[in-house]
């Protein structure tokens, strides 16, 4: 019937329930935004004929059609504000650089509010603690000591700790490291944490 | 556990929506039987779909008949959803254990919920119903969800309506969570289930 497009946006959204961005759907908006226009303008000129020539039984009409507007747009809206919650979840367990396949998922705008919000989050972050700041997206659980076991899961290249010794990270080498530099890489799955 | 970063938005409680729940759109998205009372003439593209006469039964989705219902005017008049007329009330006051809320409509709450916003005289005692039969049901949620570790729920999950089915997998969640703890995991740093996911994607997606 009526607003079929606008729900398939949000089916999508939902079809991915665990937070996964899928990519961004430009036709499926361009689509909404037009028939809100259609409907739109057939309000207009209805009201205007029901003004001057007094047709009143128009009005059930002009209402449906008002319904359908409201309902495109709070479909779009909740398209793009779940979208945006999706994209923040990113900057938390992601950090501060997206790969690629992820940001082809993203329109420009977002990728702009993305930046906006890492800017945010970083002087939010150096506000507290004193000088320094505080890095608010470490330590999401309790730690228990202050050098871990790591082993790598795949290759990553050359890696460089705070007292300038630089470790090969290979594919099933171990190493003991400092827990504070190993937190990012082992939330994205490049190193696995050791537990004896 | 996991640490979880992505919030949606959650489904109003109650009479009330909220606008920018994913759960809300789709369950206003369901349809209701109805009555037209008056004709809407001139809709252009869209008049294959509402009948010239009024007085005719058709099918509208929810958030077209919550806009287009006036108690003064009459424009629609809504019928109940078989699920919610006395007869369904009945088998549910006797034991809403047996049935299967999934098939029922899986909004059966939310639905009813917002059936109650239609002035029907019956209003009262589809409310007590709809109460009723949460609580009966929901001891029996609240048991598998924290009972059953590591175990196929597949069967059990699938007669529940979706506000139950969010209950039970928040208690699960609780449930993996304790456990995970009670084993001394919950220090273990992992890899975020989002990151996972995402990888487990790329790789079907370069695939023909």
């Amino acid at each position: 019937m009526f607003c079929e497009k606008a729900i398939e946006l949000i089916r999508e959204l939902h079809r991915m329930s665990d937070g996964q961005l899928p990519a961004f759907n430009e036709d499926g908006l361009r689509q909404v935004l037009q028939e809100m226009e259609a409907l739109y303008e057939q309000n207009q000129s209805d009201v205007n004929e029901a003004k001057s020539e007094g047709r009143a039984e128009l009005i059930p009409s002009i209402k449906l059609r008002h319904c359908c507007l409201l309902r495109n747009q709070r479909c779009v809206t909740a398209y793009l504000y779940d979208r945006l919650l999706r994209i923040r979840a990113l900057r938390w367990e992601y950090g501060s650089v997206l790969p690629a396949n992820v940001r082809f998922h993203m329109c420009a705008e977002e990728l702009q509010w993305f930046s906006q919000y890492k800017k945010s989050l970083a002087s939010f972050m150096r506000s507290l603690g004193g000088d320094e700041g505080l890095d608010i997206t470490q330590d999401m659980k309790p730690p228990k000591s202050l050098y871990i076991e790591v082993r790598c899961l795949k290759d990553h290249g050359e890696f460089e700790i705070d007292d300038g010794t630089v470790i090969l990270l290979k594919k099933n080498s171990q190493h003991f490291l400092p827990r504070w530099k190993c937190e990012q890489l082992i939330r994205q799955g490049v190193l696995e944490h050791v537990v004896s | 556990m996991d640490t979880q970063s992505y919030f949606p938005v959650p489904p109003g409680v109650g009479m009330e929506e909220n606008f920018l729940s994913l759960d809300d759109i789709l369950l206003s998205h369901e349809r209701l039987p109805i009555r037209t009372e008056c004709t809407f003439p001139q809709l252009g593209f869209l008049e294959k779909s509402i009948p010239e006469s009024p007085g005719t039964k058709m099918e509208l989705p929810l958030w077209l008949t919550k806009g287009l219902y006036e108690r003064k005017r009459k424009v629609v008049s809504v019928e109940l959803p078989k699920v919610y007329k006395e007869g369904w009330r009945t088998v549910f006051n006797a034991d809403p254990n047996v049935v299967d809320l999934h098939k029922m409509g899986p909004y059966y709450y939310g639905l009813g919920s917002q059936m109650l916003h239609f002035d029907s005289p019956e209003n009262p005692e589809i409310a007590q119903t709809l109460l009723q039969t949460f609580i009966a049901r929901f001891r029996r949620t609240m048991d598998s969800s924290q009972n059953a570790y590591n175990e196929d729920t597949s069967a059990f999950v699938e007669r529940l309506d979706c506000l139950e089915k969010a209950l039970f997998r928040s208690g699960q969640s609780g449930l993996n969570g304790f456990q995970s703890w009670e084993k001394g995991q919950a220090s273990q740093l992992t890899a975020s289930s989002l990151v996972l996911n995402y990888r487990k994607r790329k790789i079907t997606d370069v695939q023909p």
